[in-house]
């Protein structure tokens, strides 16, 4: 092992590292706005739109980000729509993560017992007041899991960003490989940037599901 | 006639085609305690979910002192508030400890001074001696001690009347009686009540009044008395029946074996 | 729109090469996941003997697999392999041996939930049956299982056929390249070629998940309780 080429390069790294992080987390974040506008579509039965949530959700979930992002960065230019690689990467992101949010929320908004509305209801609160009271806390945190589920597989799939030339972790260690052929130092900064960014969140999302299914409220 | 509080008027009610309620009249006074009795699926629980506007009903109406109680009416948040209504089992708010279950309507809804509405859920929890249970959240809490901070939480609105749904039926058999017994104790203190329940020396004990559903319709009316000593009919005695048993049938078996 | 680049498609081979492409992407996911659920089961099996050590051996190969991107684990294996044990794989054989141990990891996790869901008293009263081991799993753990398990295996094949998207990236002349080749081809005659082939990729892509999506999806509902 060359240490002195992973303390040459590992700068190279962290800036890639912040790049996945910076348009990971842009994606995330729209992708939970796109997650909570579908999801309520859908539990409120809205007529004509939850058509159009269910036929995004099938694109969405039936074709891969990589497709997605060729399609946006190389396609769309041609007639016109000209995106930098980086808006790619978040609307690709957000594309493909808001089937997923959805998905996450809309469960655990079903999962919330009649009962729940009816004893709100019982006691004279209006629909409004129900949501929010009762059923939007309960959906929420029952919902963290599979959002850090999420989560991790968004930030996985951030690795096809090099496909359309953002210098994210895999570009920069792909090209370390190419220049110097310095593949097992270069690999294992890859490795290691990787695990220190989810291993974190997935420990943390562990936590997280075990206190939701085993415990719940009041622990 | 002013001292109705709740009245039942010709309700009619459907489920996928099948009659549920078919033409109910009922009036409840002012103070009175009605036991609801009959067979599993007679529709004793879909009356009572309509008396608080959880059901659409077919035709027919319900008024709470004369006003309507109509599932999706404008003001049916404003009637629910006056009724209050126990469910089986599991329907407190897991995510809110106990004071937070009972005061979340009387703060939210009723728009009541917060320190007022603690006050008030201490003391009811006392009543129930649940008072120092306060701070815990419900999963915390056995099936019986739920039950009666469900029984807290809706007392806490001070309705007019109380409907209690099979509220024993979930619950293991050790822990019915302190349900029973805080509902015992309100029917005393002259809250007027409508309760279905299959507990029937309970029913025995609190009623001021028995109604027998068969069919989705009022069988017989009778005082508790009455009714399980000398049912007027036939449908009646033999639903009584079916909670006898032959005593002491296999006593001799045991010897053969 | 002057020349209405969708005819590119109709000109000589091109949607046969596309098709071609699309034929290797398969090939390679459908390999793998056949690899993926034999090995998975037994995974799966191994999974669930309570023995710390085979215990902390499984969980450090899943969370490993799951934790990296699979483009991680393809680079490692086509250009690690290489270099640290001089192995010259092919592109194609990195790839498949890349989905079929992470088809593993995820298949055995999979069937170990699905073993574990299975309550108690079903073994018990099996057993109480007088039943063996043998016969408990065949006759009464597996039919149970596997209810919930082959909704889960068909969405497992629909995200290896997704995730097989990747190849491209280590250069396997999948349908992704041979797009890249027909817009490269045709640069100057249609200029807006890369609009239509990545627009009819991404439907080609669709096309062949969808209808595998739909199949989970009915058989899950079918098999709901």
């Amino acid at each position: 092992m060359d240490w002195t080429f992973i303390q040459k390069y590992w700068p190279d790294y962290l800036e890639a590292a912040g790049l996945t992080l910076r348009i990971g987390i842009a994606g995330i974040l729209c992708a939970v706005l796109v997650g909570i506008f579908c999801s309520a579509v859908l539990y409120f039965k809205v007529p004509v739109l939850r058509r159009i949530v269910a036929v995004y959700i099938e694109l969405s979930r039936n074709t891969p980000l990589l497709v997605q992002l060729f399609f946006l960065y190389f396609g769309l230019p041609k007639i016109g729509i000209r995106l930098e690689a980086g808006t790619c990467g978040i609307i690709g992101l957000t594309f493909l993560g808001g089937s997923y949010m959805t998905e996450a929320f809309r469960s655990s908004l079903e999962a919330v017992e009649t009962i729940q509305f009816e004893s709100a209801q019982s006691l004279g609160m209006t629909g409004v007041q129900t949501l929010r009271f009762v059923v939007l806390p309960q959906a929420l945190a029952t919902s963290v899991p599979a959002v850090v589920a999420n989560i991790i597989f968004l930030l996985k799939e951030t690795s096809v960003f090099s496909g359309i030339a953002l210098a994210d972790l895999m570009y920069v260690a792909k090209d370390l490989i190419g220049l110097y052929y310095q593949t097992g130092e270069a690999l294992l900064m890859l490795v290691a940037a990787y695990l220190i960014i989810l291993l974190p969140i997935s420990i943390i999302g562990t936590i997280l599901e075990r206190k939701v299914r085993y415990a719940g409220f009041g622990n | 006639m002013s001292d109705i509080v709740l009245e039942v008027k010709d309700l009619v009610k459907e489920f996928d085609g099948e009659t549920i309620l078919n033409g109910i009249d009922l009036q409840i006074e002012k103070g009175e305690v009605v036991v609801v009795l009959g067979p599993s699926g007679c529709g004793k629980s879909t009356l009572l979910r309509c008396m608080n506007g959880l059901e659409e009903v077919r035709s027919g109406q319900i008024l709470l002192d004369g006003e309507p109680v109509e599932k999706g009416a404008r003001n049916i948040y404003k009637i629910r508030q006056r009724i209050g209504m126990v469910f089986q089992s599991y329907d407190l708010f897991p995510h809110k400890t106990i004071l937070d279950n009972i005061t979340l309507a009387p703060i939210k809804v009723q728009k009541r001074n917060k320190a007022d509405a603690e006050r008030e859920a201490k003391e009811l929890l006392e009543r129930v001696n649940l008072a120092e249970k306060a701070d815990a959240y419900p999963r915390q809490l056995s099936g019986g001690q739920k039950q009666r901070v469900a029984i807290v939480r809706a007392l806490c609105m001070h309705p007019e009347i109380m409907l209690f749904d099979e509220v024993t039926a979930a619950l293991d058999p050790e822990m019915v009686r302190e349900v029973l017994d805080v509902i015992l104790e309100l029917a005393n203190q002259g809250l007027t009540m409508v309760i279905v329940t299959h507990e029937m020396s309970f029913a025995r004990a609190v009623a001021d009044r028995v109604i027998f559903i068969d069919d989705g319709k009022i069988v017989e009316e009778n005082s508790p008395e009455q009714f399980f000593t000398s049912p007027k009919t036939d449908r009646a005695k033999a639903f009584l029946n079916t909670f006898e048993f032959e005593p002491a049938r296999h006593k001799e078996a045991e010897f053969s074996i | 729109m002057q020349d209405l680049g969708i005819s590119i498609l109709f000109k000589g081979t091109n949607f046969l090469r596309l098709l071609g492409g699309l034929g290797i992407t398969l090939k390679i996911s459908l390999i793998s996941a056949a690899l993926s659920v034999p090995l998975g089961i037994a995974f799966g099996m191994f999974m669930t003997i309570k023995n710390p050590v085979t215990r902390a051996i499984s969980r450090i190969y899943l969370d490993f697999i799951r934790i990296m991107p699979q483009l991680v684990l393809l680079f490692i294996v086509f250009f690690g392999a290489t270099r640290m044990f001089g192995w010259n794989l092919s592109n194609e054989f990195s790839a498949i041996f890349v989905f079929a141990m992470w088809g593993t990891a995820e298949m055995g996790d999979l069937v170990r939930s699905a073993l574990i869901s299975i309550p108690k008293h079903q073994y018990e009263s099996a057993e109480a049956l007088g039943m063996t081991k043998l016969q408990t799993y065949f006759q009464i753990i597996i039919p149970q299982t596997l209810r919930r398990l082959i909704p889960n295996t068909i969405n497992l094949v629909t995200r290896m056929i997704k995730t097989t998207s990747l190849v491209v990236l280590i250069g396997i002349v999948e349908v992704m390249k041979v797009g890249q080749q027909i817009i490269d081809a045709n640069r100057f005659e249609y200029p807006t070629a890369a609009l239509w082939i990545y627009g009819v990729i991404f439907f080609l892509y669709f096309f062949t998940c969808w209808p595998i999506s739909i199949v989970a999806k009915k058989l899950e509902a079918k098999w709901k309780n």
